[in-house]
């Protein structure tokens, strides 16, 4: 089950790998992505920190890592087509997979239903 | 079409004597001799003249008609600046001349070091940076060497609000501080409490651009120079936005130590498309000796001379003495001014961009809305929402109207973001005009969206793909021949 940041962030926990990926919400705030600045695989990163930086044809808008722990993968086929960012940002267009630390830190974020409604409150 | 597609085999725009004087051999290494021709364009005289003529008429400039690009400050600079730097006596200088040939160079560069002082309320300038973010780059080099000499070497922490531009943490970051983000309080100003609580002994400095990027006027200005400066670091001043407050308000009585102006936004040299710029970085007294060299001094009997002495200067930040151009149409500028004139300036340019703001916000939401400075930014995230256009159409919209559009998504604390800046030279009658085409567009939003949506089609090239051209530039043009994979 997907879990969000309030920072437009998601991440799907299996064992003790996390997918991570922005929102649809957040995609479509950004609008064509053009370019995705991936971290090394062994990165490690701690919940909060910029996980990743990705380039619109608006901006460049940090990554938020929504929980702690290390770079496994990174994904590849963003290089050649960032815009899968676009085309399917909770799926192909997932960014990086973490090795986790600490699975408590899910409980503070959201889940889908909490987070629409977050959305809605922002705009 | 380029001029290179133009090209056909063996034609050419000129017609030499036969040669009277023997072939000879170049003298020179084999490797260094070119094997295939250049492959320059293969055109006939009128050819080119219609190619420029033609590329000239499809371009847009302030000559041609309003253009409130938020941040850029283009406004009309006067003729006469361009004649007096194109002017032989000048143009034709050369930078090796000896200095007693310079006089006049110098004495002119040395008057206006001491009118941006008088401008700014800084105590000495260099005239060497060649851009804002040059500018801003020496400054930070300025602070680092500064806390260096005074055995600082920790502080390495630059404090920059959320709404700055982008050039400062780039700037700042090129100068190996950590950047530091502040964020803006309600109403879009620095929030004093969020900045209390990065303020620490690793603090450097901070940058601030004031009027800030909503066209804002930082009001806790002083309280904040006078934090940062309790906590030791440094306050450096953005002064790209001086039109704003020129004759008004000083920098340096503001509180702080370094400051930038752009020459090229306000003091008649356009902005953008490449340059030539010129951004002199102006310093209190106490960091005079760490401007880059040289400066311009009055030696004795009145003649000019250059100073490279400073005991702890930066160096050099660019060669020679900057871009003489600019300096001469800044020059031009504030003496033909004067100081009555600048103020007025200042004054006419706030005047315009509040009118303009009032005038819109009637249909449209204005972001942080109070009185503005020389620009401010609507918020068209309810348009989008409601609507479905985004700025982006209305912004592509507007040049199918006969206007340049308004800078898009920056600042980016505003979604949806378009920030407008009238300039002091526009007419009433000129923001009445844009404030129509503004509703007129509203109306085609909320009738007729797809209008918006495939604009321009009066431009002599419709929408770009601009996400196409990012993923996959094309810098260079080929031959037919040299394409393929
Ligand atoms: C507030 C501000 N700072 C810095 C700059 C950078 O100036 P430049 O483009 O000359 O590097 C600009 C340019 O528009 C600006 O608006």
């Amino acid at each position: 089950m997907k879990k969000f940041a309030k920072s437009h962030e998601w991440v799907e926990v299996e064992g003790k790998t996390a997918v991570v990926g922005i929102s649809n919400h957040a995609q479509e705030e950004l609008g064509d992505v053009v370019y995705v600045d991936l971290p090394e695989p062994g990165k490690e990163v701690k919940k909060g920190e910029v996980l990743c930086t990705i380039e619109s044809v608006k901006a460049a808008a940090d990554v938020y890592s929504p929980v702690s722990g290390k770079v496994l993968e990174v994904n590849k086929n963003l290089e050649e087509k960032p815009e899968l960012v676009n085309e399917s940002p909770e799926s192909n267009g997932w960014l990086v997979k973490l090795e986790i630390v600490d699975e408590s830190e899910l409980s503070d974020l959201m889940d889908e239903e909490e987070y629409r409604k977050f959305c809605e409150s922002e705009g | 079409m380029l001029i290179f597609e133009r090209s056909r085999n063996g034609r050419s725009a000129y017609s030499l004597p036969p040669m009277d004087v023997p072939e000879s051999v170049l003298d020179m290494e084999p490797h260094l001799i070119r094997k295939v021709e250049p492959g320059l364009p293969e055109v006939s005289e009128l050819q080119i003249v219609r190619h420029y003529t033609e590329l000239s008429r499809k371009n847009y400039a302030v000559d041609v008609g309003f253009y409130p690009l938020g941040s850029c400050t283009m406004k009309y600079n006067p003729k006469l600046n361009d004649a007096l730097a194109e002017s032989e006596d000048l143009s034709f200088l050369h930078p090796y001349q000896d200095e007693a040939d310079l006089q006049g160079a110098l004495e002119l560069m040395y008057n206006l070091q001491n009118m941006l002082c008088e401008i700014t309320g800084m105590d000495a300038f260099s005239l060497q940076p060649a851009a804002g973010a040059h500018g801003e780059l020496t400054g930070m080099l300025i602070i680092r060497k500064y806390h260096k000499v005074n055995g600082n070497t920790h502080k390495k922490k630059i404090l920059i609000p959320d709404s700055a531009h982008g050039t400062n943490p780039a700037s700042a970051a090129m100068v190996g501080f950590e950047v530091v983000e502040i964020k803006s309080d309600s109403e879009g100003l620095v929030d004093v409490e969020e900045l209390k609580k990065h303020l620490d002994e690793n603090v450097a400095g901070i940058m601030l651009t004031n009027p800030n990027t909503l066209g804002l006027f930082e009001k806790n200005v002083s309280e904040v120079v006078q934090l940062v400066h309790e906590a030791g670091g440094l306050a450096y001043y953005d002064g790209a936005n001086l039109n704003a407050i020129m004759g008004i308000a000083k920098p340096g009585e503001m509180g702080f130590d370094i400051v930038h102006l752009n020459l090229h936004k306000t003091f008649s040299t356009p902005h953008g498309m490449g340059g030539p710029g010129s951004g002199p970085v102006g310093v209190k007294k106490f960091l005079e000796e760490y401007l880059p060299v040289p400066l311009i001094q009055e030696g004795e009997g009145g003649s000019y001379t250059f100073k490279y002495d400073l005991k702890h200067s930066i160096g050099k930040v660019r060669s020679f003495y900057g871009n003489f151009s600019v300096l001469v149409r800044a020059y031009a500028y504030i003496m033909s001014m004067g100081a009555e004139g600048l103020k007025k300036v200042s004054e006419m340019a706030v005047l315009n961009a509040n009118y303009l703001r009032k005038r819109l916000s009637e249909r449209f939401k204005v972001a942080y809305e109070r009185i503005c400075m020389h620009e401010f930014v609507l918020d068209n995230y309810p348009v989008w929402k409601n609507l479905g256009v985004k700025t982006l159409d209305m912004a592509k919209r507007l040049l199918d109207l006969g206007f340049h559009a308004p800078t898009i998504y920056f600042p980016l604390i505003v979604k949806e973001a378009m920030m407008i800046e009238p300039t002091e030279t526009e007419s009433k009658e000129e923001l009445d005009r844009f404030a129509e085409a503004m509703f007129r567009i509203l109306e085609e939003a909320e009738k007729e969206p797809d209008i918006l949506r495939e604009a321009p089609k009066t431009t002599p090239v419709s929408r770009l793909d601009e996400a196409k051209a990012s993923r996959h530039p094309v810098v260079r043009w080929r031959k037919e021949e040299e394409r393929g994979s």
